[in-house]
């Protein structure tokens, strides 16, 4: 974790990225938010821009087109920052390394400070990862 | 400047400062709760300041002094009017200041102000809410004024802390029909105005539907702190004014440790209950069309004109 992640305890809001998902990780981001496992209770919560968020969770290949996007929405994020990969491609690329669209992991683009392995991941499994930031 | 005044406006000050966040939690956690959620708790807007209070500040590239003004100025003129507008104490500390004219034009410049600085970010979507929100302002404005203009009418003064005074001595005026149009008209443009549904969606992720939210897109940190905070006061203070203009019982009319003690208990109770009403029963609306709005806000403009008619007509 980031210096600074401390500051992050009990509250956490999440810009969520696709930079290139068959949005399979995007249903589980969306349940892990909905009535089931309502991860608003942890103090975790999904806003409508980078400026306002301490976190950004990340899915899917980074591609040719997404990959200045989605560094630019990591620097719009103030410090301390967290930057999360979600799901396999995001962590490996999955099954689409070597693609030819595709840059790279999320890794190589932006510095990663956590990972949700999964293809896709559960919902338990974001829910687990955000827990460790709030704390709750 | 009476002590009564004084201690109230001081009062005032601590309990809606402390307190308008945890009626943004209430909110929320009604919410949370009528849609099968457990809700993150009450004092979640708290934590949420004091993380954004700890955060970089950012200056996006290209803007202004507006920019970086925008905040405080929204703070300090709520706070100007969480000062003086009879919410604890039937006297004000600044009696001048307590006047339906000044109040008004107060909250009113807040929302300007806020909406130049959406418009200094050069963003589509900061101009886009910034039009948005001057267009219901000019709705909501004069509806504002005419609904409390027409509680002023049998009192005979526009100062709020004399009509609040007035109804404590005169309950019959509580049930008057000018009373309750006025009412019902302040109630729909409170909720035009303070962002919430059918009007504004506080809670939408999707800048296309935005009012409110689309203005502050570009705040981060200790400024986006003091955005939020202000915009929770600006809640408190309209569902304040709503209980105490028509439901002032409970209010300290007098120096003395009860009596201050109840009107802050009275305060807090009256405006979680209407907080958490308004919460509920957003639960079971949808947000209607943008271009709908005008209609409901001139609906509502249409009954404070008629509780002014009412007023005079039936005085």
């Amino acid at each position: 974790m980031p210096a600074g992640a401390a500051l992050l305890r009990g509250s956490v809001q999440v810009r969520h990225v696709d930079a290139g998902s068959c949005n399979g990780c995007e249903v589980e981001i969306g349940s892990a938010f909905g009535p089931v496992y309502d991860l608003e209770r942890y103090g975790a919560r999904l806003v409508a821009s980078p400026r306002h968020a301490d976190a950004v969770l990340v899915t899917g290949v980074v591609t040719r087109n997404m990959a200045e996007p989605l560094r630019r929405t990591v620097d719009a994020v103030p410090l301390p920052r967290v930057v999360i990969a979600v799901g396999d491609c995001a962590r490996n690329c999955g099954v689409f390394a070597g693609a030819y669209g595709v840059v790279g992991a999320v890794a190589d683009v932006v510095a990663v400070d956590g990972e949700v392995a999964g293809c896709p991941p559960r919902p338990e499994a974001i829910v687990e990862a955000l827990r460790t930031l709030t704390g709750r | 400047m009476s002590l009564l005044g004084t201690l109230g406006g001081t009062l005032q000050v601590a309990v809606i400062v402390g307190g308008s966040p945890l009626l943004l939690g209430v909110m929320r956690q009604v919410r949370a709760r009528m849609e099968g959620r457990r809700g993150a708790g009450v004092g979640q807007p708290w934590r949420d300041l004091r993380k954004l209070a700890g955060k970089e500040a950012i200056t996006p590239r290209g803007t202004t002094e507006m920019f970086r003004a925008a905040p405080v100025l929204l703070v300090a003129m709520t706070l100007v009017v969480v000062v003086v507008a009879p919410f604890v104490t039937t006297d004000s500390a600044i009696p001048q200041i307590a006047d339906l004219f000044v109040v008004v034009a107060l909250l009113a410049h807040a929302t300007v102000v806020l909406a130049l600085a959406g418009i200094d970010t050069g963003t589509a979507f900061g101009g886009m809410g910034a039009s948005r929100e001057t267009t219901i302002l000019a709705l909501v404005e004069p509806t504002v004024l005419v609904a409390i203009f027409a509680l002023s009418v049998p009192v005979g003064s526009t100062n709020l802390s004399a009509i609040v005074g007035s109804s404590l001595a005169h309950p019959a005026q509580a049930i008057a029909p000018g009373s309750l149009l006025a009412a019902v008209a302040l109630i729909v443009v409170i909720v035009a105005e303070t962002g919430r549904l059918p009007v504004d969606n506080p809670a939408t992720h999707l800048e296309l539907t935005m009012v409110h939210e689309a203005m502050v897109l570009e705040y981060a940190g200790p400024d986006l702190a003091l955005i939020e905070l202000g915009s929770a006061m600006r809640l408190s203070v309209y569902l304040g004014l709503l209980a105490n203009l028509f439901l002032p019982w409970g209010i300290a009319t007098e120096v003395g440790v009860l009596a201050l003690l109840g009107g802050v208990v009275a305060f807090a109770v009256k405006v979680a209950v209407l907080g958490a009403v308004l919460a509920l029963v957003e639960v079971f609306l949808a947000k209607v069309r943008l271009f709908r709005v005008p209609e409901l806000l001139a609906g509502s403009f249409l009954l404070a004109l008629l509780a002014v008619t009412s007023s005079y007509v039936l005085a």
